[in-house]
């Protein structure tokens, strides 16, 4: 088990390297930073000051090698907007983003996964194709446009919720929560729903398969054969057999949950990192993006490991040949 | 002559698949006495599984108990609601599957998945489930039962997975027992050892077994009568022994001249030319006749049963 | 070819679906004759005529049926342009994208060792990052434009279509024949065309069709966020974007319209992938 944890760490070290190579050049080489830095129309001595005080009259491999070197001590820069570190601004932001993803991701799971399972149960009933088709909408529909109809609906026509905002939160562990107080849970419904869409049609989707499959295999016959009820078989049969698909799946959408959060997020308003990406973006916030990147990429590749290791929780012949 | 444990009477199972209706099992009929062994031998699709998982309600869709009847103890089992079904089956019905590897949960323990059986019907509290489990897995000579509970299926040999999937079957010592090819998958010496044991303990428990394989050897050594199917009917019924010896219909022949031990060393072994028909565009009279070394004309129409209910045949021109 | 199309048009809504594709198509190819304005002609726009319900018939005589946008854009006119506009993006940056994805994909399988192993990395690492990202940041980094969108797009999406080439070609390349072909002084880059590439299509079309489908919903989304066309020709997500300001005021149809039209065409899309995925799949055939 150890040796396997350690392969993991350097595969997820060595993808870390890769990707803030990618960030790296991705942002600083092929654009030029110094017409974010600097005014146009300073002078050329400023122009030459900067540059030089930047490093980046250096060749790329140095400026790599430092943009490394800050990487490696939290350093990563100063936005140009808010003037204070990135890293203390996306910090800040992180725990919204964390919270709607983490919302959308267990709807997702807790919702689609049993849609799915009876879905694939009954696949030719009719609740199961209106399940389906649902599902096809869920993969079809872009999810912004789901959340202008969410507004329009629930908190323009209905009035139920509100569109937009964190509303009042609880400061737990140095972080402010939404889901700890009625007013701040319903400030989450409608964003978490929003984003959940897609896993939801990918959940079903997938334990629906995983059922279909599973209920045609000799071990549920077994198991009537034994005398359990269907319930019993597809709670503690079914529902363990498909599980591990599932929870790879799941936790490589939570990646992907926090990439769509962007669009959600500057739906709702919601204060996020997806939406100090976007800001960013659009006023060339060149540190803030670098380090909205890393982040990201240290998430994902973060949530990769811990998904391997469910996986190897999960199934106990997997685990016997991670300890051989 | 007490009442038979098990009779049944044209019984018919049909599959509705999109090219037509299937007629797996098609008017079979049988008695079985309480702790008889009982083989029931055929080619694969012959309709000998789909009979096996008929007797416990268990026919997947599109399949179905079109007819017939099927009484267990006096009580009809077609048309049963499924609740009593499957208050019936684990409890009075078992069943055992040709793969162990197949049925057994892999992400389960063998102890989990004793205890969901157990508590299927009643059984008490898992402390109670678990005692049943490791006595019963004592009970098909696995070792060291009760630390085995808390291994998953991947941590036996296929014998032992077997014993396992044996012990599961045992669990509420059933009444009967539908034994679906469950040494096939398995290494010769294992199979010999398996089948002494499921002997032993099936007269032990005074439990009936209907023992489903395409080897008639392996039926040979076990059972008290055998039933031979084709084409989704019995063509040959009878003791063990006689049948054997000497068989009725050409069919029967066949497959005994397509064993090993039957003929003398050195020899080819005798194939049965052709292959099984297609259930869904049967023609008329006798099903065997395309593949019979005695077919003749007669074979257009449907055979006649001749001998008597304990040692009958559905030929035209049996032997002798 | 002939049975091809019977089992396709067995399924019914798979049937209605690749009308609708056709239709969309249609209507897209001839937006600027049955458009009842030119939407990007400002002289044609008249202010007097902003965010009018459907129904409304305007100081140019017509009835706009769809209403009118922040600007007196006839809607109906600016779908049809959008859908237009996100047709183009979509096949242009799918047909890239599969393009790009299959000659690495076939390269990968054909050239094996490190070439293999370098290009099924970055592939892999790739499929594990949502496209979004990559998408934002490479729109951010090259700035707006047609051009740039699609580099984007295909940035994104090139990632699919090599899995599934490198897929397929692994597997022909196991078989016999082409063992043997390669062992023949022909050269190399025939084996791939006569070979490899004609095995890869039936997958690759089906990864296509969805990917177009994707394309144009990434395409919608990045316009919505405002990285994506410039304002002057508005694709589908920009109008939606547009209309999104005027949503809380109850003036609805700028949004909802373009966005049935958007889903209208990508539900479309995907139905037809998914049926030919079915019918393509040799272990789903009866």
């Amino acid at each position: 088990m150890l040796g396997f944890l350690i392969q993991r760490l350097l595969q997820a070290a060595l993808v870390m390297l890769a990707m803030s190579a990618l960030v790296f050049l991705g942002v600083y080489a092929i654009g030029n930073p110094i017409d974010v830095l600097i005014s146009p129309d300073a002078t050329q001595d400023i122009r030459a000051a900067t540059i030089r005080a930047y490093g980046l009259d250096r060749p790329l491999w140095e400026q790599y090698g430092v943009f490394l070197g800050r990487l490696l001590r939290g350093d990563l820069g100063r936005s140009f907007v808010f003037n204070i570190p990135v890293l203390e601004l996306v910090l800040d932001r992180l725990p919204a983003t964390l919270e709607l993803a983490l919302a959308s991701v267990l709807i997702g799971a807790f919702v689609g996964v049993p849609l799915g399972i009876y879905a694939g149960y009954r696949p030719d009933g009719a609740l199961s194709r209106g399940i389906m088709a649902a599902s096809v909408l869920g993969f079809s529909v872009p999810t912004f446009w789901v959340g202008l109809i969410l507004i329009l609906t629930f908190a323009v026509n209905l009035g139920w919720l509100p569109a937009g905002n964190r509303g009042e939160t609880v400061r737990v562990l140095g972080a402010g929560w939404s889901f700890l107080t009625w007013d701040g849970l319903q400030h989450l419904a409608l964003p978490a729903l929003n984003l959940s869409l897609f896993k939801l049609a990918m959940m079903i989707r997938l334990a629906r398969a995983g059922t279909r499959e599973v209920m045609l295999s000799d071990t549920v016959k077994f198991a009537r054969a034994a005398g359990l009820s269907e319930w019993t078989i597809l709670r503690r049969h079914v529902l363990r057999l498909i599980a591990i698909p599932l929870v790879t799946v799941f936790g490589l959408e939570f990646g992907s949950t926090l990439a769509f959060a962007v669009v959600t997020e500057t739906i709702f308003s919601w204060p996020g990192v997806g939406k100090l990406i976007i800001e960013s973006i659009t006023a060339l916030d060149r540190p803030v993006m670098v380090g909205y990147l890393v982040l990201v990429a240290f998430l994902f590749v973060t949530i990769n490991l811990v998904v391997d290791l469910a996986y190897a929780a999960l199934d106990p012949r997997l685990r016997r040949r991670a300890r051989a | 002559m007490t009442a038979p444990l098990l009779d049944v009477r044209d019984l018919r199972t049909e599959f509705h698949t999109r090219a037509g209706v299937l007629r797996a099992v098609n008017g079979v009929s049988f008695t079985l006495a309480r702790g008889e062994i009982l083989g029931l031998v055929g080619e694969s699709g012959s309709g000998k599984s789909v009979t096996g998982f008929s007797l416990l309600g268990l026919v997947d869709p599109p399949g179905r108990i079109a007819g017939g009847s099927i009484s267990f103890e006096g009580q009809e089992l077609v048309g049963l609601p499924p609740a009593r079904l499957r208050e019936l089956r684990g409890k009075r019905i078992a069943m055992i599957f040709q793969d162990p590897a197949a049925t057994l949960n892999p992400v389960l323990t063998v102890g989990a998945q004793m205890a969901l059986a157990v508590q299927a019907h009643g059984g008490g509290g898992d402390r109670a489930a678990r005692d049943l489990a490791a006595r019963s897995l004592a009970r098909v000579g696995i070792p060291d039962a009760v630390t085995r509970l808390d291994a998953y299926p991947h941590e036996f040999s296929g014998g032992m997975r077997q014993r396992v999937a044996i012990a599961i079957a045992l669990l509420h010592q059933p009444d009967l027992i539908v034994a679906d090819e469950p040494t096939t998958a398995l290494d010769v010496s294992i199979q010999a050892q398996i089948l002494a044991e499921m002997k032993a303990l099936a007269r032990e428990n005074g439990t009936a077994l209907v023992w489903i394989s395409h080897d008639l050897a392996t039926v040979s050594s076990l059972a008290d009568r055998v039933l031979v199917m084709y084409a989704g009917r019995i063509v040959e019924s009878g003791p063990v022994a006689q049948v054997l010896r000497a068989p009725l219909h050409p069919y029967t022949r066949g497959l005994l001249d397509s064993l090993p031990a039957m003929g003398r060393p050195g020899e080819m072994l005798a194939q049965i030319p052709g292959s099984t028909p297609s259930l869904l565009s049967l023609p008329p009279g006798c099903p065997f006749a395309p593949r019979c070394p005695r077919a003749d004309a007669a074979c257009a129409q449907d055979p006649p049963v001749v001998g008597t209910e304990g040692r009958m045949a559905l030929c035209h021109h049996p032997l002798t | 070819m002939t049975a091809f199309w019977k089992e396709y048009a067995e399924n019914r809504v798979a049937l209605v679906a690749l009308a609708v594709v056709l239709l969309v198509v249609a209507a897209a190819l001839a937006a600027p004759w049955i458009a009842p304005q030119d939407p990007y002609d400002l002289a044609n726009l008249d202010l007097m005529d902003a965010r009018r319900p459907p129904g409304f018939v305007g100081s140019s005589g017509y009835a706009h049926w769809l209403g009118t946008d922040a600007q007196g854009r006839d809607l109906f006119s600016a779908i049809l342009y959008g859908l237009r506009i996100s047709l183009q993006m979509g096949l242009v940056a799918g047909a890239s994208a599969m393009a790009v994805g299959a000659l690495l994909g076939i390269l990968a399988a054909h050239a094996g060792g490190w070439v293999e192993g370098a290009i099924m990395r970055v592939v892999d690492l790739q499929l594990s990052f949502p496209a979004i990202l990559l998408a934002l940041v490479l729109v951010a980094v090259l700035g707006q434009g047609k051009a740039q969108l699609v580099i984007a797009l295909v940035a994104a999406q090139y990632a699919y279509f090599a899995r599934t080439a490198y897929g397929a070609a692994t597997a022909e390349r196991q078989k016999d024949y082409v063992e043997a072909a390669r062992a023949t002084p022909l050269p190399g880059w025939r084996v791939v065309l006569r070979h490899l590439l004609p095995n890869c299509l039936p997958p690759l079309i089906v990864v296509g069709t969805v990917q177009v489908a994707n394309a144009i919903a990434l395409e919608a989304t990045l316009s919505f966020l405002g990285l994506g066309l410039p304002p002057t020709e508005p694709s589908l997500g920009m109008l939606i974007s547009n209309g999104f300001q005027y949503m809380m005021s109850g003036r609805t149809w700028i949004s909802v319209y373009p966005g049935v039209a958007l889903i209208i065409m990508i539900t479309a899309i995907n139905i037809v992938g998914d049926q030919l995925r079915d019918q393509f799949n040799p272990r789903l055939r009866r």
